[in-house]
């Protein structure tokens, strides 16, 4: 953990509880077509809280990640950060639809990192993290370089600002995704499966970093398969299931005693036997 | 090839040789595997090339002297600029009109999509020759343009339609409108084969569509546009010598005229061609390093430049 994490706060207020970050979902439907994704989803992820959310292929996990962020919109239900909706404002009983302005700077409050990277393949290292600050935070190219330099700093990668994206590792790739959505110091980070695409001996350079995020109070809904990062950095294990959240608590219990038989079964499914508990 | 192949060669040689050369690898030599009817296609080509540029330089009617003496003279040279000047008007017009008709080809909108796909399908079946005299008579169609509220009698612009359209004009317009509706399908072919994750990722990060479009997609998209793109620009080099049906006098319009009254046709002809393949040799050259330079983040490592590919050989056998 650097110094430099968050410019804005003072070190007060990093010890302090976060209080930004408090992501509501209640009761959200999706569908595409006639495929129902998300059946009435609803959670509650206090500021700073860090929750994993499993469950098998299809059961509608990336799309509720992307609803988070508006990348997806919804059919039914509400979700808030801070108690803002980040696609709508509801006026008496109807939700307007925001500008796509109001919408891209509710964005920047709520990161996402992709299993992909989706890195800028024609902008440096330095590019990628400076361009978002700079386009959709109106930051001055000074302060962005600055910013960006302490955030590479941070995930190990102060050497390679000068190198394109393809010229980096899966892992160092995902490492300067991280410091791209961390730039623009957002409240909440989506992570969609951060370390699927990367060889395992890549996994834990990736996985530090964002463990390492987990101690400084930013909220995180992170969608993974590395059962053991859910236990020792998860506050919550969500687990979901045919688009609905089947259970939610502590990783301990969990994952010692589920109490839902689908949740038994996918976790007898992917834990090694050294992971139980 | 099979797993055991690496080992059979060695199988096949005499054993004494195998044992000499397993003593002194260097003492080995690589006998290419001989191709007689290789020598066969080489020694016709180069007979035939011969014979052509024999008689290119012993036909005294190709008349290489006339063609000489009208390479440089000052009615080509400046003709030779005004095919210039309309190449670069309607490709830089023609692609950022193209650009937008892209977008709007790819908006949700059904009415702006409508529009742009209307455009494309109007433009690309009306013959250039037929859209060049259009325009240029398109003063006998509308006497006045004028810029104003439509059905009212407000106007802030007026103009007799054939000050604004003359040859220049027209030929302008044509070949920028008709260039347009090319461009916006191959940009719209490069924008698509930019991976949707780039624009998710931008949108996620809050950065405006705008500049999504022209920072994050377009310099991407610009890798699979530009060799299509430079094909469209090296036959409309050639394509301006069209407008010679409105007298403009551009390149061929001038050879034209002067071969008109000259008769010296053939060496004319050699004249216009000549500037055609020069022009056509520096923007495949500058297509070269455009490409390049679009090629920085794509691929891990950029090949050399043939200048520094020159440069390295020479000092390499210094
Ligand atoms: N754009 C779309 N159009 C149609 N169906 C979709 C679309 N996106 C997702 N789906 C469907 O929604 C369901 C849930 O998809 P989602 O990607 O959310 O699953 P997931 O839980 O993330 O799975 P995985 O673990 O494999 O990533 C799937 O059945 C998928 O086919
Ligand atoms: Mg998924």
């Amino acid at each position: 953990m650097s110094s430099t994490a968050n410019d804005q706060q003072t070190p007060d207020e990093q010890t302090a509880r976060p209080v930004k970050g408090h992501v509501v979902i209640e009761n959200v439907y999706k569908s595409f077509g006639d495929v129902r994704v998300l059946e009435g989803v609803s959670l509650d992820i206090k500021p700073g809280e860090v929750a994993a959310i499993l469950g098998p292929s299809g059961s509608g996990k990336s799309t509720l990640l992307r609803t988070v962020n508006h990348l997806e919109n919804i059919d039914a239900g509400r979700i808030t950060i801070d108690g803002k909706m980040v696609g709508y404002e509801q006026r008496g009983d109807k939700l307007y639809e925001l500008h796509e302005k109001e919408i891209l700077r509710r964005r920047t409050n709520v990161g996402m990192v992709f299993q992909q990277f989706n890195l800028f393949p024609h902008l440096r290292v330095l590019g990628n993290v400076m361009e978002a600050q700079v386009s959709a935070l109106g930051r001055s190219k000074t302060e962005a370089r600055a910013k960006a330099r302490d955030l590479l700093k941070r995930v190990g990668l102060e050497d390679k600002e000068l190198a394109f994206p393809r010229q980096l590792s899966g892992g160092q790739q995902q490492r300067v995704a991280i410091a791209r959505t961390l730039a623009l110091d957002p409240a909440v980070v989506l992570f969609d499966e951060p370390t699927s695409a990367l060889d395992p001996e890549l996994v834990g350079e990736v996985l530090d970093v964002i463990r390492d995020l987990a101690s400084q109070g930013v909220t995180m809904l992170v969608v993974t398969h590395e059962m053991g990062f859910a236990r020792d950095v998860a506050d919550t294990v969500i687990f979901m299931s045919d688009g609905l959240v089947v259970e939610q608590g502590p990783p301990r219990e969990v994952f010692s005693s589920p109490k839902h038989e689908r949740t038994r079964a996918f976790l007898g499914s992917v834990l090694e036997p050294a992971y139980n508990l | 090839m099979t797993p055991s192949s690496p080992a059979a060669p060695a199988d096949t040689e005499p054993t004494g040789q195998r044992a000499e050369a397993q003593q002194r690898p260097e003492a080995l030599t690589v006998v290419p595997a001989r191709n007689p009817w290789r020598w066969v296609g080489t020694a016709l080509v180069a007979v035939v090339l011969f014979g052509i540029v024999w008689s290119l330089f012993t036909n005294p009617r190709w008349q290489w002297g006339v063609v000489a003496e009208w390479f440089t003279a000052e009615s080509v040279v400046r003709a030779l600029g005004n095919t210039l000047l309309l190449t670069a008007i309607a490709a830089v017009g023609g692609f950022v009109l193209g650009f937008f008709l892209a977008l709007m080809r790819m908006s949700s909108s059904g009415l702006l999509s409508s529009v742009a796909w209307f455009y494309i399908w109007i433009f690309r079946s009306v013959p250039l020759l037929v859209q060049l005299l259009l325009w240029y008579n398109v003063g006998y169609l509308y006497e006045v343009i004028s810029v104003g509220i439509p059905g009212t009698d407000v106007a802030f612009f007026q103009a007799p339609t054939t000050d604004i359209i003359n040859k220049f004009g027209a030929a302008v317009l044509g070949l920028t409108l008709h260039q347009a509706a090319y461009s916006a399908e191959i940009i719209r072919g490069g924008i698509l084969a930019v991976d949707q994750g780039q624009q998710e990722a931008a949108a996620s990060l809050g950065i405006p569509r705008w500049r999504r479009s022209t920072h994050i997609v377009l310099p991407q998209a610009l890798r699979s546009i530009l060799p299509p793109a430079f094909n469209e620009i090296i036959s409309l080099v050639k394509g301006t010598s069209v407008v010679y049906v409105l007298a403009y006098n551009e390149l061929f319009y001038t050879i034209q005229v002067i071969y008109a009254r000259t008769n010296e046709v053939i060496p004319m002809l050699l004249v216009a061609t000549l500037w055609y393949v020069i022009i056509t040799t520096v923007l495949n050259i500058i297509q070269y390093y455009v490409e390049r330079h679009f090629a920085r983040g794509a691929v891990r490592t950029l090949p050399p430049t043939p200048l520094q590919r020159l440069r390295s050989r020479i000092g390499g056998t210094r």
